[in-house]
């Protein structure tokens, strides 16, 4: 992100380069010196050394027990929340899980959220024509036989009749002319789906149990419903609608759906994959990598705290959640099963859950609890190497070496 | 006394012990049951041995002879009369007893297939996961093998039956081999074609001679090994059946003790630490009598700890065991008797196993053995080893005094005469120590202890503290009562943050509560309707010190949460300054003088005008007269007011809960950004005291009145709700003649219950709209809804114009009877008033059936409450655990304790929350700093040098001293920078 700036010549770069700032920051220098038409070195260098002063006074400070901190801000909103799962966010059409009940599910880590949803943006034309942006819905959303047609059963005869709606057909196959081309189509799906061999004359299916059997026949109408024949399985439902687009500053269609199947929506034409998310962080993980996925976990919470209306709390938080979620370069949950369960000390683990299995795993594994962490030493009586605990002061005897020169000062941390 | 090295514990190793060790380790046998004879004594060798430690004062420990309290206690041992399984152990037993040979031992992996499995283990090792997948995929492996790689061995299925005994099982030959074989010859009923198998054909087929496939079919000859092999392929058939072969605990030893050291390496076991073999146990250790305290009862009678009975179970049995099997009792016997140890020593170590019953007190209450000491929230881990408790703790109810700093607490004068101060006496405070020991420990600043020179403590007496007081001298300790401007640690339950704990300086008080300052219940979640909270006296002077500069009110303004102070100015304050400040009222110079009189403002300043001759002060005077002089700011607050602040003076702008307010107020928040805590802390005291002062000036109330509306608005309000009926009663009519058009992705109900719930919504809405503008602006509900002091619109709304729709997880109340919520209507009514509508308002009252729809959806909520705090509870200790070792280091990266890095800066630019505005995306405003460079006039180089340097922030440890060192002139100090 090298922008150009008109006022801003390499000496003034220079300058501000040599101030340790973090890159932000020093696009904010650029930025404010473009907006005032350009300032003289000496200038620069002052404006840049009053940012760094001010950058280094907001620093947080060595020792700081940042991860207690953290997690004491998101667990403490957590009190304020609602149990009430179904609530209506952002889209009135979709049920999304929220609250706490959220919350915990995404510091658990589940493998599937209770209610997966997608925000699915589009590019170019399918984002401004609605009919274009159908033509992506039809692909993605799982078509089953009653919304292509009827289903009646014929007892007498063992027949089930499947009577399929022209113009559902040409709607939801929109890139085939030929009515008759689908409706074939269709029926082999059923015949490949239930094994069984159908009869079709137009748009009427036909087919029945190979032997009679009222059995079987009912049992064919019930796994005729669960067949898909377009779209994506795990999507039951997509709803379009119109909104805001950042960017462009004009409107877009957007997509949501009930229902998560991230990999195969991005490869669908006429989505844009850049903009394109999950509430699935496992999703997520699988096809974007850990670090869309430790992104994911931030945006999430983000979101089920501004539901709440808790949002002032700091993304910082939120951050080293995410950041702890997946530092082994994999998603982890907070808990017994991931981060607490894999910590080295044998103490720290018996102190949280399941003690008296991993105290028999730890002799048997001949393990030894080196003290390092904050539960052990807490449980042993020792001062822990955590904030104020961590710094030593190693006194150096002043007559021993003739003077205090050669004082070895060692802070304790390495 | 000899004094001793502190040593300090360095690691702790975990392992298996040698049965060996346990006997080398044991002060003694144990053999009998018993524990006290007839006189009250304890039996030698018996589970009350004086050599296991003492309990009982005065009497003296026979192993290492010191006094109860200061022996911990020896161990014991008992010897088992036959090896029994730790069920601790059963699924590593299990899986060993599969993975290894029956005959040599050796782990049943082919030396390549080790080596992979021992690397496997070094790389979980190296990246610290879990070692028992590898030992999982290592005996699934190893299982595969019918016959050991090493000797060739035939190895056989194992089998566990819960908790503790394993089976080998093997394949035998049936008893019905004969009938299995003949009923294979027969032909096929359904192929013409198949005339059978004859005996010459079979002996054929399998390669025997004839006279020995007839001797097999007559049953005189079992065809085992070979013979069976031969005959079943040439058949086609089954003739074995499966056999179980119990294996003894003694047999899985002798199994063990032949697994090889490397073996075992493979498969994540440190032999040096812990031999298979030790797993079953042959000698008991006896827990020492210090961990199985026996109580005696009112009666006299003595009680036994839990353990002590299982142990006596213990030995019954295991003696019962040696009697039999030396009176060469019948297999069956020891048998039971085995599996009856194998039970009581299961239990011993953990009573609750499922499959088996738990061993019972005679009361019937589940004996509490060795792992349930361990487990659980108030088992030894978390209830005894992380939660200590702790002696100089005090705790009581607290109530208010606003007079208090809020850096202070009223401690009452009996706790400060409990928690003590140790004091080392020196030639500079001699003459106060020795106050202090005279005034003895019933008087106040008095002393409890002191400590002389030689290290013997001595309690100070009414009686002897004249005597004691002439005799301290320097180099002895008094341990001083606790007296005004200590420090000392205050807390509320539950401890959600880190506000919840918090370093106040003491003032000692007359009665018996904590007192303390109304502007810290934020922070701590308190109220005075019974809240009760904890007190901790400090006792070294580093953790006095860090309590001061760290833990102090004062330092804890602003919460890490959202970068807001999270103390300043609630409820009644907020009336105070909205009404001191709304509209600008004039007070006259007594009236002005009285304002400020619990400030430390004592002069006025120039009077804003004239008034019949008379001067007068305006109320956004006398507030800006604690703002320090060189403030500007500028903000909007939610009310919509435009606030500005110029050089220290309020131009314009109503003070409300956005400016001074807890949770982000904006003067309090400056303050305590750019210029200092101290200011901050005095700025939220003043106006504390100036807002109380203020609301008492013009006297603020609220009673049923303040909530009544004209009758005339009362029928507007009828109106708009008879309105919203009607339109509801149209939807029903629309829906019941199935013309209603469903929302995309709902059903036709799903869309009526929306469109209802939406009218209803509206219809209390107008009625709050309608209510609303009959209040006057000076209404106190109106006053504290505006200004953010207490209640919103909306409890004005439902106190005035009309409760509204209850709700039950989110929709109208749908519950009760069959087709209807109450008998009261008809099944399937869908009106307004059959779901849970509450037309009324609560001045108005509710009817009995509104009522009754208003506590359901009120016990939802208290359901809900209940629900959460559980939930959220355990949320808060899992984040917590997992991040508590996460560190801020000094090059900026964020690790555990054990050096790894999860964030190298912290929160992306290594910013604290505390130290910038959340609100603002940069944690810096570069624009202001242009600015000044740019535009400002420095009048000096030293006033540049310091705005582009650094800021020194100063450490104020107390109230009353340093740079504030009174109110007063902190003022003054604070306001000229």
């Amino acid at each position: 992100m090298t922008e150009t700036y008109a006022h801003v010549d390499d000496d003034v770069r220079a300058i501000v380069e040599d101030y340790n700032l973090p890159e932000s920051l020093r696009h904010r220098i650029y930025e404010t010196i473009e907006d005032r038409g350009g300032v003289d070195l000496e200038q620069a260098d002052e404006i840049a050394h009053a940012v760094s002063s001010r950058y280094e006074d907001s620093r947080v400070e060595a020792h700081d027990p940042v991860g207690t901190v953290s997690a004491q801000s998101i667990g403490e909103p957590g009190t304020q929340m609602t149990m009430n799962t179904f609530h209506y966010a952002g889209v009135a059409e979709i049920d999304v899980t929220q609250g706490l009940p959220r919350l915990i599910e995404l510091v658990d880590a589940r493998k599937t959220p209770d209610t997966p949803m997608m925000t699915v943006h589009l590019e170019d034309e399918y984002a401004e024509n609605r009919e274009r942006a159908h033509e992506v819905v039809w692909q993605m959303e799982a078509t089953k036989i009653l919304a292509l047609g009827d289903i009646s059963t014929n007892v007498a005869d063992m027949i089930v009749q499947v009577d399929l709606n022209e113009e559902t057909l040409a709607e939801r196959w929109p890139t085939v002319d030929d009515i008759d081309t689908v409706a074939q189509e269709i029926a082999e799906t059923i015949e490949d789906a239930l094994g069984v061999d159908t009869r079709r004359s137009e748009t009427l299916i036909e087919f029945g149990p190979d032997q009679p059997s009222y059995r079987r026949l009912l049992q064919l109408v019930e796994e005729l419903r669960d067949i898909v024949f377009k779209g994506l399985e795990d999507i039951s439902r997509v709803v379009i609608r119109k909104e805001e687009n950042e960017k462009t500053d004009g409107e877009e269609f957007v997509l949501y759906t009930e229902g998560s199947a991230f990999g195969d929506v991005l490869s669908i034409e006429g989505v844009d994959a850049t903009r394109t998310t999950s509430n699935n962080i496992h999703e997520v993980y699988r096809n974007l990598g850990v670090e869309a996925a430790r992104e994911t976990i931030i945006n999430e919470t983000m979101e089920t705290l501004r539901e709440q209306g808790l949002d002032d709390v700091n993304i910082r938080h939120l951050m080293l959640v995410a950041d702890i979620m997946t530092n082994r370069g994999e998603i982890e949950s907070i808990g017994r099963h991931g981060i607490s369960g894999s910590k080295d000390s044998v103490l720290a683990r018996a102190a949280f859950e399941v003690t008296v299995n991993h105290l028999l795993d730890a002799a048997v594994h001949g393990e030894e609890d080196d003290l390092d962490g904050v539960i052990e030493n807490v449980i042993v009586g020792k001062p822990v190497s955590i904030g104020t605990g961590d710094v030593d002061l190693r006194m150096g005897s002043i007559e021993a070496d003739g003077g205090a020169a050669d004082v070895e000062l060692e802070p304790s941390d390495d | 006394m000899s004094m001793q090295t502190p040593k300090e514990i360095g690691a702790i190793q975990f392992g298996l012990m040698d049965p060996e060790t346990y006997r080398d380790m044991s002060a003694t046998k144990i053999i009998t049951a018993d524990t006290y004879d007839d006189d009250g004594y304890p039996i030698d060798m018996g589970l009350m041995d004086p050599r296991l430690g003492v309990i009982d004062p005065g009497l003296e420990c026979r192993t290492c002879g010191s006094h109860s309290g200061s022996c911990n206690g020896h161990f014991g041992h008992i010897e088992l009369a036959a090896p029994v399984i730790h069920v601790g152990f059963t699924k590593l037993i299990r899986r060993l007893l599969r993975a290894t040979c029956r005959d040599c031992g050796r782990l049943s992996l082919t030396p390549e297939e080790q080596e992979e499995f021992r690397d496997g283990l070094q790389r979980n090792e190296e990246l610290g996961e879990d070692w028992t997948n590898v030992l999982k995929a290592a005996v699934r492996q190893a299982r595969k093998a019918s016959r050991c790689p090493h000797c060739g061995a035939p190895q056989h299925d194992i089998k566990h039956e819960k908790p503790t005994t394993y089976y080998e099982v093997q394949d035998v030959l049936a008893g019905d081999y004969s009938e299995r074989i003949a009923s294979a010859m027969q032909p096929d009923p359904d192929n013409e074609d198949d005339s059978g198998v004859s005996p010459s054909d079979l002996a054929e087929d399998s390669g025997l001679d004839l006279s020995r496939v007839n001797d097999i079919l007559s049953g005189e000859f079992r065809p085992v090994g070979e013979d069976r092999k031969k005959l079943e392929k040439a058949l086609d058939v089954d003739l074995t059946e499966e056999d179980m072969n119990k294996l003894m605990p003694s047999d899985i030893r002798d199994w063990f003790e032949d697994i090889p050291d490397e073996d075992i390496e493979t498969l994540g076991i440190d032999p040096s630490r812990s031999r298979p073999e030790w797993m079953i146990l042959t000698v008991l250790p006896v827990p020492p009598v210090t961990a199985r305290p026996s109580i005696t009862l009112d009666n006299g009678q003595r009680s036994e700890d839990d353990l002590t009975h299982k142990l006596v179970d213990i030995i019954r049995i295991n003696q019962r065991f040696m009697e039999n099997r030396e009176a060469g009792a019948p297999q069956l016997i020891i048998e039971d008797l085995w599996e009856l140890l194998q039970y009581h020593v299961t239990t011993f170590v953990d009573n609750e196993i499922s499959g088996t019953p738990p061993a019972r007190h005679r009361s019937g209450r589940p004996l509490k053995t060795l792992s349930q000491r361990l487990k659980g929230k108030e088992g030894r881990f978390r209830g005894s080893l992380s939660g200590k408790r702790v002696n100089f703790s005090a705790r009581t109810v607290i109530s208010p005094d606003p007079t208090l700093s809020l850096n202070e607490v009223g401690v009452p004068e009996r706790v400060a005469r409990e928690m003590t101060q140790t004091m080392n006496v020196s030639e500079r405070n001699l003459d106060r120590a020795q106050q202090y020991v005279r005034n003895g420990p019933e008087g106040h600043p008095g002393a409890n202890y002191v400590k002389r020179p030689d290290g013997r403590r001595l309690k100070v007496t009414e009686k002897n503290c004249e005597e004691l007081a002439e005799k301290i001298d320097v180099g002895w300790e008094v341990n001083r009562h606790l007296i005004d401007g200590d420090i000392v640690i205050f807390n509320r339950q539950p401890s959600l943050h880190r506000m919840s704990i918090m370093a106040h300086e003491v003032v000692v008080m007359p009665y018996k509560t904590f007192r303390l300052n109304t502007v810290v219940c934020p922070p701590y979640n308190a109220d005075f309707d019974g809240d009760e909270m904890n007190m901790h006296a400090l006792q070294t002077e580093e953790s006095r010190a860090e309590a001061r500069v760290l833990m102090r009110v004062q330092e804890q303004l602003l919460s890490p949460r959202f970068g807001e102070n999270i103390i300043g100015a609630i409820q009644d304050h907020i009336s105070g300054t909205y009404l001191l400040t709304n509209g600008n009222p004039e007070f006259t110079e007594t009236q002005a003088l009285d304002l400020l009189r619990a400030t430390s403002i004592d002069t006025l300043p120039e009077p804003a005008g004239e008034d019949e001759g008379e001067p007068y002060w305006t109320g956004k005077q006398l507030f800006s007269e604690l703002l320090p002089d060189d403030l500007n700011l500028e903000f909007t607050s939610s009310a919509g007011d435009e606030v500005v602040i110029e050089d220290g003076q309020l131009v314009s702008g109503t003070i409300d809960e956005d400016a001074v307010g807890a949770f982000g107020g904006e003067v309090v928040d400056t303050l305590a950004k750019v210029h200092s805590k101290t200011r901050a802390r005095v700025f939220v005291n003043e106006v504390a005291s100036l807002a109380m002062r203020a609301i008492m000036h013009f006297g603020f109330s609220i009673g049923i009145d303040d909530e009544s509306i004209p009758g005339e608005a009362n029928e507007q309000v009828d109106e708009a709700i008879a309105s919203a009926y009607d339109r509801v009663q149209e939807l029903i009519e629309i829906y019941e003649a199935g013309e209603l058009e469903s929302l995309p992705g709902r059903t036709v109900d799903e869309t009526l219950e929306m469109k209802i719930m939406q009218q209803l919504g509206k219809a209390r809405d107008s009625a709050g709209e309608i209510a609303e503008d009959h209040f006057a602006d000076d209404n106190p509900a109106v006053v504290m809804a505006r200004s953010g002091a207490r209640g919103s619109m909306l409890n004005l709304t439902q106190m005035a114009g009309c409760v509204g729709q209850q709700a039950v997880r989110g929709e109208r109340i749908n519950r009760g009877y069959e087709g209807r919520t109450l008998s009261h209507y008809q099944p399937n009514d869908l009106s307004a008033e059959a779901h849970g509508f509450v037309e009324n308002s609560y001045r108005g009252g509710l009817t009995p059936r509104e009522f009754f729809f208003h506590a359901m959806g009120g016990r939802e909520g208290l359901v809900d409450t209940a629900v959460r705090t559980s939930k959220s509870g355990y949320l808060q200790r899992r984040l917590i655990n997992a991040l508590s070792e996460l560190e801020a280091q000094y090059d900026g990266t964020v690790r555990d304790t054990s050096g790894t890095v999860v964030q190298f800066e912290f929160g992306e630019d290594g910013t604290s929350p505390v130290k910038v505005s959340s609100s603002e995306d940069n944690p810096i405003d570069v624009e202001n700093v242009a600015d000044r460079i740019l535009d400002a006039e420095f009048s000096s180089e030293e006033e540049k040098a310091e705005f582009l340097g650094r800021k020194e922030l100063p450490t104020n440890i107390s109230e009353y001293a340093g740079p504030g060192l009174d109110k007063a002139r902190s003022l003054e100090v604070e306001s000229d920078d």
